[in-house]
């Protein structure tokens, strides 16, 4: 009965999250080449423009197009998101996967690092950096801090799978058989990992972007860039909503809610759904 | 025995977690490219005051002397680090000068404290009770439609929330204050209200997103221990459903999310220092955020450090109150 019931949850939450996933990758990834002009470019429209059909979510402040802002915040959101979990996980994977088969002091050092990186509030340090660089991080250099602060999670599970996969049957007898280790890790340990591997990655995806959206709503990431948090920086600071433009403010915060509930729900339904797959 | 080298080994672990993450924040400003003697000095003169070369020069002097930063690396990072665990002093805050930066961290501490505190234990009661009902019938429509509303609100990062509910509250609907702004003498009834009353939206934005939380894994928990045998037996003995609740489900349920506070410690202070910059909510992080718009490197170094060595104690705090709490892990 259990084992039919998991994967049916999973399922629902992945198609749903998928479903809502793909609609922001068209507006982030497809719908940013179709800008008529740069969106973050001053007064190419009229200011303080109501949504209408020739600027379907108004205009701002500065006279740009809400619409074509947003799907280029969209775009540079996802891209940091994805390259932080990219490197995070690959980073991740090699650091659990040595510190799980070399043991030892390689071992007792990085499940230092990787707990010790984890205990330590992220944003603060953050902060630090941003603040000294004179607040204006570009882009990769606040990816490059992200992913500094991201590795531990998967490495940390990753380690955890490569310490009992060295006891797992399985793997003895693939050893004894004369496979190399190379193949060992590819063909029988990676499979294993591959799905929570997924899960985490998705959920990187969504801390990353969590995390700069935080640095910028308070003005502190890269404000040149268009973000879905410096559209709500620059919005709150010509103050939006005192002039009463919620369309400004709501659009991208609206957005990234939306964002943020797909990316859990694939991530958690991807998770149920391996952990499904475990027990049966 | 076995449990005194338990706390020995955290003990060790959240020393050099401390050091780690000090020697850290003393390498960062080391690397930058911006000197904040020299940011200071720009500061200064951007003002229209004038200098000749010898004034200058005695400025330059004791603000490398007031920021730590004079003789060798090692004496700086020796002078750093007794500066921190040892004596609390960071020196003069220049924002708002003289102030010692330890008496503005002093000032901001117990806002920040009372927030995270005060918004988790709600959130933990109302998300008990809410993850226990919902897990004890799984497939009614109201269990179904609490896990729908925790799952959408869970992923919410806390500052959006707070944005959302600034905007639904305080532009919107004019009920709750924009900003933190406190009135009567300490301690007096109009002092606590006028606290409690600007902490709400606050600490809603917290609790609501750690609610969720608590739904989904509480809720989660309490489905996988209805169908394990000693709940069988219990119903079989004829208990009634809220003593097999609240006295055979409900502690298994709830020790097992003590190890996951110790984690998301952290990140809800992470969380809690963007609520407090939107709202203006005088606490740490609100603390921190003037320190970066005033370029007060004595400032920021005291709060950064302090936030982490806070964070570090309260993760090593609930680790070892935990074996205390769950007889399974103090017996192993």
């Amino acid at each position: 009965m259990r084992k039919f019931k998991i994967p049916e949850i999973g399922s629902f939450r992945l198609g749903l999250g998928l479903v809502l996933l793909f609609i922001f990758v068209v507006l982030g990834v497809i719908l940013p080449w179709f800008a008529p002009t740069n969106p973050l470019t001053w007064y190419k429209s009229p200011r303080n423009q109501g949504a209408s059909l020739h600027h379907l979510l108004g205009t701002t402040n500065l006279g740009q197009d809400i619409f074509w802002l947003l799907t280029w915040a969209l775009q540079n959101s996802l891209v940091l998101g994805l390259s932080v979990a990219f490197f995070s996980t690959l980073i991740g994977v090699f650091a659990g996967l040595a510190a799980g088969y070399a043991g030892g002091w390689v071992d007792r050092v990085l499940s230092f690092l990787m707990d010790a990186l984890l205990c330590i509030p992220s944003l603060p340090i953050l902060i630090l950096l941003a603040a000294l660089f004179g607040g204006q991080l570009s882009l990769p250099v606040v990816g490059m801090a992200l992913v500094l602060f991201n590795w531990p999670y998967p490495g940390r599970q990753v380690r955890a799978v490569a310490l009992t996969m060295r006891e797992r049957e399985f793997v003895n007898v693939a050893w004894f058989s004369g496979e190399s280790s190379l193949r060992i890790l590819g063909r029988h340990v990676f499979p294993y990992i591959a799905g929570w591997s997924a899960a985490n990655f998705i959920n990187t995806v969504l801390v990353g972007i969590a995390t700069e959206t935080s640095l910028a709503v308070i003005g502190l990431s890269s404000a040149q860039q268009a973000t879905i948090g410096t559209m709500i920086y620059w919005a709150l600071k010509y103050q939006a909503l005192l002039s009463q433009r919620y369309l400004w403010v709501g659009a991208p915060v609206l957005s990234i809610v939306l964002m943020f509930i797909a990316l859990f729900l694939v991530s958690s339904g991807l998770a149920i759904r391996s952990a499904a797959r475990r027990i049966g | 025995m076995r449990l005194l080298s338990q706390i020995a080994t955290r003990l060790i672990s959240y020393f050099l977690v401390i050091a780690f993450g000090l020697t850290t924040i003393f390498f960062v400003p080391r690397f930058a490219p911006n000197d904040p003697v020299e940011a200071m000095l720009a500061k200064v003169s951007s003002t229209g005051s004038f200098m000749d070369a010898a004034q200058s020069d005695a400025l330059r002097a004791s603000l490398t002397d007031a920021f730590g930063l004079q003789g060798s690396l090692l004496e700086q990072y020796g002078r750093f680090v007794k500066r921190v665990l040892l004596t609390g002093d960071f020196g003069p805050s220049l924002a708002m000068y003289p102030t010692p930066v330890s008496e503005l961290i002093g000032r901001a501490l117990p806002w920040t404290f009372g927030l995270l505190l005060s918004s988790t234990l709600i959130a933990w009661v109302l998300g008990n009770f809410v993850g226990l009902l919902a897990g004890w019938r799984p497939n009614k429509a109201s269990s179904r439609i609490m896990e729908a509303v925790a799952i959408t609100i869970y992923p919410i990062p806390y500052y959006i929330l707070a944005l959302v509910l600034s905007i639904l509250f305080s532009y919107i609907w004019t009920v709750f204050p924009l900003t933190t702004s406190v009135h009567g003498a300490p301690w007096s009834w109009a002092f606590v209200k006028s606290v409690v009353w600007n902490s709400i939206l606050p600490a809603a934005s917290i609790v609501i997103v750690v609610f969720g939380w608590w739904v989904i894994s509480v809720k989660a928990q309490t489905t996988a221990l209805a169908e394990e045998e000693f709940i069988r037996y219990a119903r079989l003995k004829g208990l009634s459903d809220r003593r097999i609740i609240t006295r055979y489900i409900l502690p298994n349920a709830i020790l097992p999310q003590i190890t996951f506070l110790a984690l998301q410690i952290g990140l809800m202070f992470n969380g809690s220092i963007v609520t407090e910059i939107l709202f203006e909510y005088p606490g740490l992080g609100h603390l921190i955020y003037t320190a970066v718009i005033q370029g007060d490197y004595n400032l920021l170094m005291g709060t950064i450090s302090l936030s982490i060595v806070a964070v570090a104690t309260a993760t090593m705090i609930i680790d070892l109150i935990y074996p205390l709490l769950d007889p399974r892990i103090r017996a192993r």
